[in-house]
């Protein structure tokens, strides 16, 4: 649904015409023809907002090496299933890379964590990690993604991977292909009646009698409300 | 930078300073009985009506960090209170041992871009909490002087929520409440099994139109987002503008206000304030100033505002001004939900807040602290956003597979996807938004040493909690651990306990700050008097919270809407009088 079908559905009756008038008149903007770089937050951005959204998206943090080693990781976290993409069909890595500008507190782990990722592969194979054959690649990964089961002297490396997990599984479901593959519903305008009545009979629930008469009733949305001298609802 | 004070020839019947709940009912009702009115706001301009300002019906890849919260909007990419609790050049301070963050919306609408729209008369008793409890002072008004204008703003602005005949939860005009969503039936149940009472929320979301000009709630859950078609109350988009469009109203945006400018007699001329745009400083003229910038700015632009008649600031005769700074307590906790583990999907986003609360249910008398406070709900479906996957390095033990076996915490690949995918919407969780007791040890006042970017001394903050608000946070997280047991949850993370005063968040967190230039019938022990006039400053009034007394277990927004509109009645019966 695009956004003009949106507005539609948000108006009842007589109310939607003048409204939707104003909403289509575009205003009168003077030509911004510096370059910019796409992907910026948009919505009421202040001038500083943008000037740093700018300034991140532009800037580069990871080095190519790493970036080929985080795709590899992230994938590794988020692979491709049920026909559903994998997290670099999701460009986490790209995520990635923005939130390190974003947050500069995630610079030093992150790329300290890739280095030693490095330095234990040519520890235990004598390869770097992008050199590794797959089963070398899960043994070592299995040694630093389960928290309760890794050695004592992992601790870092395993808080190196929660790191990547919780941003590799966070950029993966704030993702199109994450958003379809949780099966989200929401984010559309529509009328709210309550929970569909199989699930709330599943769960056992049913809604209290005395509020039934009292919910809002979705055929009334487009009536304007009016009371008696008491606070009662009476139109 | 070159500098000079530039004085407009243009004269306005009343200034009003900051155009958030307060500044803008005041901007309607001063503007409505034909008074020309300048609005002064020392943020820009807003209207989520043009596509240009939109963050509503976003989704989170629209945003580089995903929704994540920056500097500027600490709740998220998407939100629309544009501000925060640090905000670029203008620092404040806190005196050693003492806490206190203080959060402003540099913008149209003020706050009321932020808030939850939870939108609760005080009750007769929250207006005579001394003569209960002995704590703190009686308000010099009652409920009956305000309940006219609790009725007016029910109809004017709209809240949805059901009469219940509560003494201390007075009944409005209400719209059709929302059904509750299923993790509010199960909050319902277990408190239920507590013996906690759970009614139909009232908030400030057009359910039903009310007029002409705004449209109906479509249930998406975002109203900190602003929404497109004004069927939440926010004050730039209900009150300022349509106040704009009908009366004389100048609105002065990136306007910072250094003080209340003052005659030789002490009484107020106008304001001076930066212009932000150039860095000048401007002098406005009114006949009547208008302050509503918030509980602390407004009590800053007073302390800062001297002259011969003012030495420690004006309406500061009583040495009150900032005095009695207070905020609502707050705590919270959250569980896991097993039977809302891998649940059945639908759209249940809902209004942008709650479908039900618990108000104040218990007698403090048989208590070991002195006020009361509500409980509010949250968990679902929301939209995933940044950090939706997160702690699944302690979070993932809580999942079981149909043999009942639980998944091992941490991990990787197609069976973590998955995981994460079940535990979505099984969260429940609860927070307790209570009344502290008002001190006079706890205030704000000018630090000398410190100044603003735009020159201007800056607030240091004195505030600690006594041994009430703590007690009260301990009985939060009591009552938090039964409902959630009750409803079957599984509690997450560790009660807080006496180290962390129970998970009390620190002052100014809960953002309902009140009191620093309360009302009285004692010029020596007050700022103003009952109608929101300083009693050292016949033209000069306050529509922010900073009048309260006390702050009542409320979200205080439609008590600074309704005393407001009584001030503003106040303003134009004296002119009329030719009283000021």
């Amino acid at each position: 649904m695009n956004r003009r079908e949106n507005l539609k559905l948000l108006f009842t009756g007589s109310l939607a015409s003048g409204f939707l008038l104003t909403h289509c008149t575009p205003e009168q903007k003077q030509a911004d023809m510096s370059p910019k770089v796409l992907g910026g937050t948009p919505g009421g951005r202040t001038e500083e907002e943008k000037i740093r959204d700018q300034k991140l998206l532009a800037d580069t943090f990871l080095t190519e090496d790493e970036r080929k080693k985080l795709d590899v990781l992230t994938d590794i976290i988020m692979p491709a299933s049920e026909g559903f993409g994998s997290a670099t069909d999701a460009k986490v890595t790209d995520f990635l890379e923005f939130m390190m500008k974003d947050y500069p507190a995630y610079q030093t782990p992150m790329r300290g964590g890739l280095m030693w990722l490095d330095h234990y592969s040519d520890e235990s194979y004598g390869k770097k990690f992008l050199e590794l054959d797959e089963s070398q690649r899960m043994t070592i990964i299995d040694e630093i993604a389960w928290p309760d089961k890794a050695k004592p002297e992992m601790e870092g490396a395993v808080r190196f991977f929660n790191m990547l997990r919780n941003l590799t599984a966070t950029g993966y479901f704030t993702s199109e292909i994450g958003f379809k593959y949780m099966d989200y519903k929401g984010n559309t305008p529509n009328v709210w009646d309550g929970v569909p009545d199989e699930v709330m009979k599943k769960h056992g629930f049913a809604y209290e009698e005395k509020y039934l008469s009292l919910y809002l009733k979705p055929e009334d949305r487009g009536k304007v409300a009016e009371w008696d001298g008491e606070g009662n609802l009476v139109g | 930078m070159s500098f000079e004070i530039k004085s407009t020839a243009e004269s306005y019947d009343a200034i009003i300073v900051g155009s958030g709940a307060g500044g803008g009912m005041a901007a309607k009702i001063l503007s409505e009985a034909g008074l020309a009115v300048a609005v002064v706001e020392a943020g820009g301009d807003f209207d989520p009506a043009k596509d240009e300002y939109r963050t509503q019906l976003r989704y989170p890849w629209e945003s580089p960090r995903r929704g994540a919260g920056t500097r500027v909007r600490p709740f998220g990419d998407f939100d629309q209170a544009i501000g925060g609790w640090d905000i670029e050049g203008e620092p404040y301070t806190r005196g050693e041992g003492t806490s206190f963050d203080w959060f402003r919306s540099r913008m149209l609408g003020g706050r009321t871009n932020h808030w939850g729209r939870i939108s609760l008369r005080f009750g007769p008793n929250d207006f005579k909490r001394a003569s209960i409890d002995g704590m703190g002072d009686d308000w010099p008004i009652g409920y009956d002087d305000v309940k006219p204008y609790y009725d007016k703003v029910d109809r004017l602005i709209g809240v949805f929520g059901t009469k219940e005949g509560i003494y201390n939860e007075p009944d409005g005009f209400f719209l059709p409440p929302p059904k509750p969503r299923l993790h509010e039936m199960y909050y319902a149940k277990g408190a239920k099994k507590a013996n906690v009472p759970v009614i139909p929320s009232r908030l400030s979301m057009l359910t039903r139109p009310i007029n002409s000009e705004r449209g109906v709630c479509f249930f998406c859950n975002q109203c900190n987002r602003a929404c497109q078609v004004y069927a939440d109350f926010s004050s730039g988009t209900v009150l300022v503008k349509p106040a704009m469009a009908k009366g004389k109203v100048d609105l002065f945006t990136h306007a910072m206000v250094r003080a209340v400018t003052l005659d030789d007699a002490g009484n107020a001329t106008g304001v001076s304030y930066v212009s932000k745009t150039d860095m000048k400083e401007y002098k406005l003229r009114a006949r009547v100033v208008v302050l509503g910038a918030s509980a602390c700015e407004s009590a800053r632009i007073m302390l800062n505002s001297k002259s011969k008649t003012h030495p420690n600031g004006v309406g500061n005769s009583s040495g009150m001004v900032g005095r009695y700074l207070h905020d609502s307590t707050g705590a919270d906790r959250m569980g896991i939900m097993p039977e809302l583990i891998d649940r059945e999907r639908y759209n249940e986003d809902g209004v942008g807040g709650m479908h039900v609360y618990t108000p104040w249910w218990l007698d403090n008398k048989k208590l070991d602290f002195a006020r009361g406070y509500h409980i509010e709900v949250w968990g679902g479906m929301g939209m995933p956003s940044y950090g939706t996957g997160f702690s699944m390095d302690t979070m993932r033990k809580y999942i079981k597979d149909e043999f009942g076996n639980p998944s091992p915490n941490g991990g990787y690949g197609e069976g973590l996807k998955k995981d994460i995918r079940r535990l979505y919407g099984s969260t429940l969780g609860m927070s307790g938004r209570g009344e502290s007791i008002p001190m006079y040890s706890n205030y704000c006042e000018i630090d000398n040493k410190v100044v603003d970017k735009y020159g201007i001394p800056v607030l240091k903050f004195h505030y600690k909690w006594t041994d009430q608000e703590i007690k009260q946070a301990k009985h939060m997280q009591d009552t938090f651990e039964e409902i959630l047991t009750n409803a079957g949850a599984v509690l997450l993370g560790q009660k807080p306990g006496p180290d962390t005063m129970y998970g009390l968040a620190a002052p100014g967190r809960i953002i309902h700050e009140v009191g620093t230039t309360r009302m009285g019938n004692d010029p020596n022990k007050s700022v103003l008097n009952s109608n929101c006039q300083a009693h050292d400053c016949k033209n000069l009034f306050v529509v922010d919270a900073g009048p309260f007394v006390s702050q009542a277990d409320k979200n205080p927004t439609w008590t600074i809407l309704a005393l407001a509109w009584r001030t503003s009645d106040y303003i134009v019966a004296e002119l009329k009088k030719k009283n000021i």
